[in-house]
């Protein structure tokens, strides 16, 4: 017949209109600030230092490895120093600056120490360009729980890992 | 019942009563007219306000999406603060363009899109002006329409402009013609031009659309109308895919949504009128007349956004295919049937009528069968050797 073909578009056209109403598959829209999509496992955005009990006990020992290999070069790392200008075995600057920071992951997967991981955060705009998206020390610091919670299935090989390091060698690391 | 219906006409009489008793007697005419010209002052523009916040809702649920929601609640909002961004946008005028041209333009596009809606009736004695010729009325503005959207073109000195302008010219010379012809069998039938006259022949049951040729005029009355303010599938006007916006390219700011504004107001009014002509206009059982009227107005407002959703833009060969070579002969046809089911008893003029127009229709749509090539084979010369 002249004309089916224009009816049966605009059927499913309708058909659409109306189970959008009702279904979930005829409207896949999630509403960003309302509603959010589950974050996948291994998403990853922005680096956080780790830390075991209390801020002061960092992983990090400021190798300055992860700034050798970022590569756009956002990671800054001074060492600190006791009061006989002795390097100790941890940062007294840390910044990374995150409009440079390309979310590569590559910082997490040289560290030899299991001392920086990515996290979850995205929702990271600011108003100023400059200094508030320069993360100092302070800000990247999170607790162990924090990536035991975010990322389970990474947490729980890394701690396997760092047990079965530090099982043998525990005489050798209290003494440092 | 009967003050629901009447409520908006009431309004204005005790309005109108009430200024009685300290203004002059000459003074009253003038408050009359002004009142009404008032009314339809506010409604057009808010009409077609949402008129976009529905259109963009329909269309997003038709594409699996919400459309607007943020501005209030359920994005009712949402057109002012699109009259609030339109107004704010800066106004460029191209250096070459005809200045006064360029301006005049936008602004008497609104002006017959307003003035339509003047012989609409919204209901039961519900008309600003019952002109014994509203129909002829309604289809000498609607086709100066043309002009403004042509001078627009061509005071852009845009080349998109100018392509649009013509298109939409050649458009609605062809479109004119059947949508003329199609109201011609309800004139013939009422044997009137105004629109209260023609709503009134349809009482009860009786609208024309239920008739042979009611059917068929309908149809072609409404498509012609789609065509005829330029929306999807016959937008040729400003086909954006081709020629960027056609006649509103050099447009910006409250200019473009002027623009707009006549296209959706000419909607709404196309809507009414054809629901005025064959869908019984505000006939109808238990609910108020005005009511009647916008539901089977806001049906077809919302088939026209169906559309938009459903359909490509036509090629220009097919639109205007589709005016000269399909609808054109169709009405002729419905015209000549709604002068025999007049003189006709009711059972025989029902079946002659029906049985000619399904005839013409299959003998138009043989005629109009698209002209495919036969398949040629090429046979290699030296094939055989």
């Amino acid at each position: 017949m002249f004309g089916w073909g224009v009816i049966k578009g605009m059927l499913v056209t309708l058909k659409n209109f109306i189970l959008s109403y009702f279904t979930k598959e005829r409207l896949t829209t999630v509403q960003y600030p309302e509603e959010r999509l589950p974050v996948k496992e291994r998403f990853r955005n922005f680096p956080f230092l780790i830390y075991d009990n209390k801020p002061e006990d960092l992983r990090c020992v400021s190798c300055d490895i992860c700034a050798k290999e970022c590569p756009p070069k956002c990671i800054t790392i001074v060492r600190d120093s006791d009061e006989q200008g002795k390097p100790l075995k941890r940062p007294k600057v840390f910044d990374i600056d995150f409009s440079i920071c390309m979310n590569c992951g590559i910082c997490e997967e040289v560290c030899p120490f299991d001392a920086i991981f990515m996290d979850h955060e995205f929702e990271l705009a600011k108003f100023g360009r400059f200094e508030d998206l320069n993360y100092r020390k302070e800000d990247l610091l999170k607790p162990a729980e924090h990536f035991a919670k975010i990322r389970p299935q990474d947490a729980a090989r890394i701690e396997a890992k760092r047990r079965a390091k530090a099982q043998p060698a525990t005489p050798e690391t209290k003494t440092q | 019942m009967e003050t629901i219906d009447q409520v908006f006409v009431l309004a204005k009489r005790s309005l109108m009563t009430w200024a009685q008793s300290f203004l002059p007697e000459w003074s009253t005419i003038i408050l009359s007219i002004l009142i009404s010209v008032t009314a339809i002052a506010v409604f057009g523009p808010v009409t077609m306000m949402y008129l976009t916040l529905l259109e963009r809702k329909l269309v997003g649920r038709i594409q699996n999406r919400y459309g607007p929601n943020r501005v209030g609640f359920w994005g009712l909002l949402q057109p002012i603060a699109d009259g609030v961004k339109m107004l704010t946008k800066e106004d460029i005028v191209p250096t070459n363009a005809d200045k006064f041209a360029h301006f005049l333009a936008p602004v008497v596009i609104v002006i017959p899109a307003l003035l339509i809606f003047s012989v609409i009736p919204f209901g039961r004695g519900m008309i600003a002006v019952d002109l014994s010729i509203g129909i002829l009325f309604f289809l000498a503005l609607s086709s100066t329409t043309t002009i403004w959207i042509f001078v627009a073109a061509w005071a852009s000195r845009n080349k998109f402009s100018l392509l649009g302008g013509m298109r939409s010219v050649a458009q609605m010379i062809s479109y004119e013609i059947p949508m003329v012809l199609s109201i011609v069998p309800v004139l013939l039938v009422v044997g009137s031009f105004s629109t209260v006259t023609i709503v009134e022949a349809q009482s009860g049951w009786n609208w024309f659309v239920f008739t042979p040729w009611g059917v068929v005029g309908f149809l072609i009355f409404f498509l012609t109308g789609v065509a005829e303010v330029n929306r999807t599938p016959f937008d040729l006007a400003e086909g954006e895919s081709e020629i960027v916006a056609g006649f509103h390219t050099e447009y910006s700011g409250m200019k473009f949504a002027l623009f707009y504004m006549a296209e959706f107001m000419n909607t709404f009014s196309i809507s009414a009128i054809v629901a005025t002509m064959y869908l019984g206009g505000w006939q109808g059982p238990w609910l108020p007349s005005w009511v009647w009227f916008f539901i089977k107005t806001y049906a077809l407002i919302f088939v026209m956004m169906w559309f938009r959703g459903t359909f490509p833009r036509l090629r220009v060969d097919q639109l205007m295919g589709f005016a000269w070579k399909f609808l054109l002969p169709l009405a002729l046809v419905n015209l000549l049937v709604a002068g025999i089911w007049t003189n006709l008893s009711t059972p025989k003029n029902n079946i002659v009528s029906l049985i000619i127009l399904v005839v013409t229709f299959n003998l138009l749509y043989w005629a109009n069968r698209p002209e495919m090539p036969k398949k040629r084979t090429y046979r290699y010369a030296y094939a055989d050797e």
